[in-house]
């Protein structure tokens, strides 16, 4: 029985060196280990945040990146079609104003060349006109250089009037 | 809250009272018991002093006795190496001598070396030693212990609170464990602050990681951190002083965890804490648990009242018994060598193998179990510790 039976001297001893004790383990132990337990899991815990972070911040720069690369293209692209287009425009343009001047000029030229064979016709026919009237009259001097055949010529003429 | 202050001091007084009853019950037993089996152990001590002029003190001492056709008494060797002790003893009749301090109410103060009783031979002061006891005797300065004559009235009236073998391995026990953890501290704020953990530090870390976040946080809840600084301390210095048990020889040998004072006051202590904790929720489920109709009630309060201190008185027991067989078990294993050996000295050693390789058997055992009970004493603290602070919740 000796054996289940409180010693008053341990027990006495036990719980003044044991207060002591777990009094001191919490200020020179317990506290500093598990405070700098704790830091450290927060530490690594915002250590890993950050590097959640940094990595959404270059996945972000990247599409931004793929944002502007797109964009760069597009704007390529369009000034290159609207620099087609302005080419085309500039082209036809320059057709269209070619064109036009062509058939004003030769509209001009035409013009002119009527105007010019219109007057050599003129000319012509004067030229003819006097002409035929220099041959008949050479003519009718040859013929009418007798009498004889100015009288059946005159007879001629008037059996025409009286006919009519 | 101030409710639950007064339930939690009338409960430690009445525990207390109880403690009270049981030790003066338990004293007036031994008293009455005391004369009759003090002279059994008299006799037994002469008798052997007849033959071999010691005291047959340690395993040692009664091997010579079987030899010299003393009849051995196994069971005595080991209660004696699993009681507590006024001196130390190393090998053969050599003992670390340890201060006795003793406080009679007549006489005052006593401080002296256990080496003054001379193993029991000598009074000193007025006092002698009575197996390991310390008892008041008639006669005054040194004279033979054994024809010394005990004083029962001035015994009743002495207080031991002597530096016995096991408070001198609760001390060393205690400091160990600070100089181990005051070194690891420092190593987390000073020596290695902010880089990776070495050494002793990197040893202990991950115990103390797995008492915090897998026994005390689950068992506790967010209030844990309140309680961190006790309950590894209980821990720590439990597995500490297990181990210390487990070792044969100066410093260790004592059988500290496995002696019922020690487990009383650890008992105690995690008893006084859930007693101040303890919110109105779980004096409620004491008291009129919720939901149990009245005449249930009748028979389930006084069940979970007794329960209140079967608590503690569990945690105690559960130490102690465990640490003490493991104890005895590994002494019986050892003393088998000699309980043959008397009956020659070959058979003796033809056994040595087997019962050393039995004791190693059982060490080995002890090693894992030093550790098992620190972790079970701290986990029931901490769930008793949780079962008193839970929310109401339903």
């Amino acid at each position: 029985m000796e054996l289940v039976k409180p010693d008053f001297g341990l027990v006495f001893w036990m719980t003044v060196s044991f207060l002591i004790v777990v009094f001191l383990m919490r200020k020179f132990a317990w506290g500093p280990i598990l405070t700098s337990l704790k830091e450290r899991e927060t530490s690594i815990e915002e250590a890993l945040n950050a590097a959640r972070k940094a990595k959404d911040e270059v996945a972000n720069m990247k599409s931004e990146n793929e944002r502007i690369l797109l964009e760069a293209r597009n704007e390529r692209d369009r000034i290159l079609k609207e620099a087609r287009e302005t080419k085309d425009q500039i082209v036809n343009e320059a057709r269209s104003k070619a064109q036009v001047e062509g058939d004003r000029m030769i509209t001009i030229a035409r013009e002119a060349i009527n105007n010019e064979k219109m007057a050599a016709i003129t000319e012509l026919k004067n030229q003819v006109a006097s002409l035929s009237i220099d041959i008949a009259e050479k003519v009718i001097r040859q013929q009418l250089g007798n009498d004889e055949k100015q009288k059946a010529l005159v007879q001629e003429l008037l059996k025409d009037v009286k006919m009519n | 809250m101030l409710k639950n202050k007064r339930l939690a001091i009338l409960s430690v007084l009445t525990f207390l009272v109880f403690t009270l009853i049981f030790s003066v019950n338990r004293a007036q037993d031994s008293s009455h018991s005391q004369l009759p089996a003090s002279d059994a152990h008299g006799t037994e001590v002469q008798a052997t002093d007849a033959t071999h002029g010691s005291d047959g003190h340690g395993t040692e001492g009664h091997a010579d006795a079987a030899q010299g056709g003393e009849k051995l008494n196994a069971g005595k060797i080991i209660m004696e190496h699993v009681a507590d002790a006024h001196g130390w003893h190393l090998w053969g009749h050599t003992e670390i001598p340890l201060p006795v301090i003793l406080y009679n109410s007549e006489r005052g103060f006593s401080v002296f070396s256990s080496a003054r009783f001379e193993h029991g031979h000598k009074t000193y002061g007025g006092y002698k030693l009575e197996g390991q006891k310390v008892v008041a005797v008639n006669e005054s300065g040194e004279v033979d212990a054994h024809s010394a004559t005990v004083n029962e009235e001035l015994t009743a009236a002495t207080t031991d609170i002597s530096i016995t073998k096991n408070v001198a391995t609760l001390f060393i026990a205690l400091i160990l464990m600070m100089v181990i953890f005051t070194s690891v501290a420092n190593a987390y704020t000073r020596k290695r602050k902010g880089l990776a953990p070495t050494g002793l530090q990197n040893a202990i870390e991950p115990i103390i990681m797995f008492m915090r976040d897998e026994v005390i946080k689950p068992s506790i809840g967010h209030k844990y951190e309140k309680y961190l600084p006790y309950l590894l301390t209980v821990f720590f210095f439990i597995w500490i002083a297990n181990l210390m048990g487990l070792i044969p020889v100066f410093p260790g040998g004592a059988n500290l965890t496995g002696n019922i004072s020690v487990t009383m006051t650890l008992a105690l202590f995690t008893f006084v804490i859930v007693t101040f904790s303890a919110n109105k929720n779980y004096w409620e489920h004491v008291f009129v648990m919720p939901g149990v109709p009245k005449p249930i009630l009748l028979l389930l309060t006084p069940i979970e009242i007794l329960g209140v201190f079967l608590r503690p008185f569990v945690l105690m027991i559960r130490l102690f018994a465990n640490i003490t067989a493991g104890h005895i078990i590994a002494l019986s294993f050892f003393c088998l060598i000699f309980i043959f050996g008397q009956n020659g000295t070959g058979v003796g050693l033809a056994v040595s193998p087997l019962s050393l390789v039995f004791t190693v058997f059982m060490t080995v055992l002890e090693l894992l179990v030093a550790f098992l009970q620190a972790y079970v004493f701290t986990m029931l603290s901490a769930v008793y510790i949780g079962a008193a602070i839970e929310e109401h919740h339903h």
